[in-house]
C-alpha cells in the first residue's frame, strides 16, 4: 500500500492505517453528504469521473509534455460507442441490426466499456500519429482542431445514415449492469438502501482508484521515464535510444483509453448523450484541472479534478441564497460567475503557483560552484 | 585489433554549402580516435551525421562488422553507438540517477501492460535499471548528487553525468562532442583520466575535441578535418608536424613559427 503514499515509505504499517482511514473517510462521504440532497453525492461521482479524465490528460500533457486541446473527443468516442452498443438507436435505424436483435442492442457492460476504451485509443493514435513532429502551440491548434472535428461529425452523423442522431443525442441508454444488479435502480445491499446515484459513486470511485494506480506505476516505469525524457529534451531522448515516435503514440493512446473509459461511464450515468456534452470547454476544464492541481503530479491532478467538479456545485447553492439575502434579489447568474471565478483562479494559479497548487516535490539542489567529481574508479562492470 | 567502425565517403551538403566531403574514419576496437579541426571544420556536422541527426546525402556506415544506417537517431544508439552533446543536453528536471536511468531504456523492455501489472519480471528489471545507473554514477564519481535535478549539478559534473548517461546504453563506441569545452585545468585532468579508464574498459572512443593538447596526449589516433575535407589522418605525433594541419590552424605564413611551437 505505500505506493500510494510515498511519504510512508518507510512505514509499512502507517501506510496501511492511512489507507484505511481514506478508505473509510470515501466510503462514509456520499452518506455524509447525501443528507443534504442527491445532488451532491451526483456531484461526487462526477468528482470522480473527472479524476478519470484529468489523469488521462495528465498523460499527455504532463508526462510527456504534449499540449493537448481536444482530449474531449476521446471522451466523446467512448461516450458514443458505449451509447450506441447500450441503446435502442441502432436497431430503430438499422433494419439488419433490428433483425439481429430485435430487443435492440443492450450489450453488457464487460464488451461496452473495454470496446469503446479501445475505439478511443484508436483514435488517439489516429490523431497521434499526424502531429508526431508538431511541439506546444502548433500542437495544441490541430488538437483543438481535431476535438472540433469529432464534435462535429457527432453533430451531423444523423444523414444520410442516422448513426449518431445529430444534436437531439441518443437516449435511453442503460445503465451500469454488473452481475446482475443493475445501477440504474435503488439496489439494498448489505441492509443498505442505496440509490443509483450512490452506486454510481463507488463504481466511479473504484475506477479512479483503479486509475490512480495505473498512473503511478506508469510513471515510475521505464515508459513513465521515457515520456519526461521527451518532455525534458527529445533530441536527447532520442539520442539514448528512445523510439520517440512509439513512446509518444503510446502515451496519446493511454490518455485516450481513460478518456473513452470515463466517457462510456458518463454515458451510462447520464442515460443520455449529446454532441453539446463534448465541446471545446469541456476539454478546457479538464486541462484546468491538470494545470491548477500540479501538471505531472498525480496528487495534484487528482486535487484539481475535485476543486474544479465540485466547485461549480457549490458556486450553484451558494450564490442565489447568498445574493437575495445581500441584495434581496438574484444580480449575477451563478454560471456567469463561475466563468469569471474560474477566470481569476487562473491568473492567480499563473502568478503565484505556476507549477499549480500542489505540485511535484523539489528534488535536491546541488551547490553550484567547483565540479565534485571524485576520481574515477573501479572498471565498468 | 579488429576494426569497430568504418566509415567511408560520407557527402553532406547544406544548400550551397559542401560541410563534408568524402570523409571517412576507421576505428579500432579500444581505441581513442580523436577528431579535430577548426572552427566550422564539419567535425560536429560529422558528428550528427554517424549517430543519425543528419542524413547524409552518401556514404557507408559499418558497426562491429554490421553495416547499419543512420537514419533515425533512436536505431543508432540500439545498434551501440551513444554520444554526448557540444552544448550539454541533459533532462534537466529529473534527478541524476533518473537521468542515467533513462540511458538504459534501450536495453531494456518492460511494457505498459508490465508496468501497470508491476509482473516480477519489471520489477527484477527495474532493480537491474536502478543498481546499474548507480554503479554508473560511481563510475564518473557523483554519487552523491544521485538525487538532485541534473540542472542544480555543477558544469563539470554535468559533463560527467552525460557521460555515465552515453554510458548506460552500453556503447559500442563513446561519442564525445568536446567533452572539454568550458572546463578548467584541474577538471580536464580529471576528464582525461575518466576517459582513459572507459578506454581501458573496452570502451571505444570518438573524441571532438578543441584542445589539441588534450587530444594529442589521449588519443591514439586522430583525424583532422579542415572546410569539410580530411587534411590529415595518422599518430597524433604526426599530424601535429603535417603542414597542412598547421596552415588550417595558424594559416601559411606561421608555418616556420608553429612547427617549433608544436613540436
Amino acid at each position: 500500500m505505500t505506493f500510494l503514499f510515498p511519504r510512508l515509505r518507510n512505514n509499512q504499517k502507517a501506510a496501511w492505517v492511512a489507507t484505511f482511514v481514506v478508505a473509510a473517510v470515501l466510503i462514509a462521504l456520499p452518506f455524509a453528504v447525501g443528507v443534504m440532497g442527491n445532488a451532491w453525492v451526483r456531484a461526487l461521482s462526477f468528482a470522480a469521473l473527472y479524476i478519470l479524465l484529468a489523469l488521462g490528460l495528465n498523460i499527455v500533457v504532463g508526462f510527456a509534455g504534449l499540449l493537448d486541446l481536444g482530449y474531449v473527443a476521446f471522451y466523446a468516442v467512448g461516450a458514443y460507442m458505449y451509447a450506441l452498443l447500450a441503446s435502442p438507436h441502432l436497431a430503430s435505424n438499422f433494419p439488419i441490426i433490428a433483425q439481429t436483435f430485435p430487443n435492440g442492442l443492450h450489450s453488457s457492460v464487460w464488451l461496452a466499456i473495454p470496446l469503446g476504451a479501445t475505439v478511443a485509443a484508436f483514435f488517439g493514435v489516429v490523431l497521434g500519429a499526424p502531429v508526431l513532429k508538431l511541439r506546444g502551440d502548433y500542437l495544441a491548434i490541430v488538437t483543438l482542431g481535431f476535438g472540433e472535428i469529432i464534435r462535429i461529425f457527432l453533430n451531423n452523423l444523423n444523414a444520410p445514415l442516422n448513426f449518431t442522431n445529430g444534436p437531439q443525442g441518443i437516449t435511453l441508454i442503460d445503465p451500469v449492469k454488473i452481475a446482475g444488479v443493475s445501477f440504474g435502480k435503488t439496489q439494498n445491499i448489505f441492509g443498505l438502501t442505496l440509490p443509483s446515484v450512490y452506486m454510481y459513486y463507488f463504481l466511479f470511485l473504484v475506477l479512479a482508484i483503479v486509475a490512480i494506480t495505473v498512473c503511478i506505476r506508469l510513471q515510475d516505469s521505464r515508459l513513465g521515464r521515457a515520456w519526461m525524457a521527451i518532455r525534458e529534451d527529445d533530441v536527447a531522448a532520442k539520442a539514448m535510444g528512445i523510439n520517440v515516435r512509439n513512446i509518444k503514440l503510446l502515451a496519446f493512446s493511454l490518455g485516450a483509453t481513460f478518456g473513452g473509459v470515463a466517457g462510456a461511464m458518463f454515458s451510462a450515468f447520464q442515460g443520455f448523450v449529446s454532441p453539446e456534452s463534448f465541446s471545446l470547454m469541456e476539454s478546457i476544464i479538464v486541462l484546468a484541472m491538470v494545470v491548477l492541481g500540479g501538471i505531472g503530479h498525480i496528487p495534484g491532478v487528482v486535487l484539481g479534478a475535485i476543486l474544479l467538479s465540485v466547485f461549480p456545485e457549490v458556486l450553484r447553492h451558494t450564490v442565489v441564497p447568498v445574493q437575495e439575502q445581500l441584495f434581496g434579489r438574484v444580480l449575477v447568474d451563478a454560471e456567469v460567475l463561475r466563468m469569471l471565478l474560474y477566470g481569476l483562479a487562473m491568473v492567480g494559479i499563473m502568478l503565484y503557483r505556476p507549477k499549480g497548487l500542489w505540485p511535484a516535490p523539489e528534488h535536491g539542489v546541488a551547490p553550484v560552484g567547483k565540479s565534485q567529481g571524485e576520481t574515477p574508479k573501479a572498471a565498468i562492470a | 585489433m579488429d576494426v569497430i567502425l568504418k566509415i567511408t565517403g560520407v557527402n553532406k551538403r547544406f544548400g550551397g554549402l559542401q560541410a563534408l566531403s568524402d570523409v571517412g574514419i576507421t576505428i579500432h576496437r579500444g581505441q581513442i580516435y580523436g577528431l579535430i579541426g577548426p572552427n566550422g571544420a564539419g567535425k560536429t556536422t560529422f558528428f550528427n551525421v554517424i549517430t543519425g541527426l543528419y542524413t547524409p546525402d552518401s556514404g557507408t556506415f559499418e558497426l562491429d562488422g554490421k553495416p547499419y544506417s543512420p537514419t533515425e537517431v533512436h536505431k543508432v544508439a540500439e545498434a551501440g553507438i551513444a554520444r554526448t552533446f557540444q552544448n550539454i543536453r541533459l533532462f534537466p528536471d529529473m534527478t541524476a540517477l533518473e537521468n542515467v536511468m533513462v540511458g538504459r531504456h534501450v536495453r531494456t523492455k518492460a511494457t505498459a501492460i508490465g508496468a501497470v501489472l508491476r509482473t516480477r519480471a519489471t520489477r527484477d528489471e527495474e532493480a537491474g535499471i536502478r543498481k546499474r545507473s548507480l554503479e554508473l554514477l560511481d563510475y564518473v564519481g557523483i554519487t552523491r548528487y544521485a538525487n538532485f535535478q541534473a540542472r542544480t549539478l555543477a558544469y563539470g559534473d554535468q559533463r560527467r553525468l552525460e557521460i555515465a548517461r552515453a554510458l548506460a546504453t552500453d556503447p559500442k563506441v563513446l561519442a564525445l562532442d568536446e567533452p572539454a569545452a568550458g572546463m578548467n585545468a584541474t577538471e580536464k585532468v580529471a576528464l582525461r583520466e575518466l576517459l582513459s579508464n572507459i578506454s581501458k574498459d573496452k570502451i571505444t572512443i570518438l573524441l571532438i575535441e578543441h584542445d589539441v593538447k588534450l587530444v594529442l596526449g589521449l588519443c591514439d589516433r586522430v583525424t583532422v578535418l579542415d572546410y569539410g575535407k580530411m587534411i590529415a589522418e595518422g599518430n597524433p605525433g604526426d599530424v601535429q608536424r603535417n603542414p597542412a594541419v598547421i596552415e588550417a590552424y595558424l594559416g601559411g605564413s606561421h608555418k616556420d613559427v608553429a612547427t617549433k611551437e608544436l613540436a
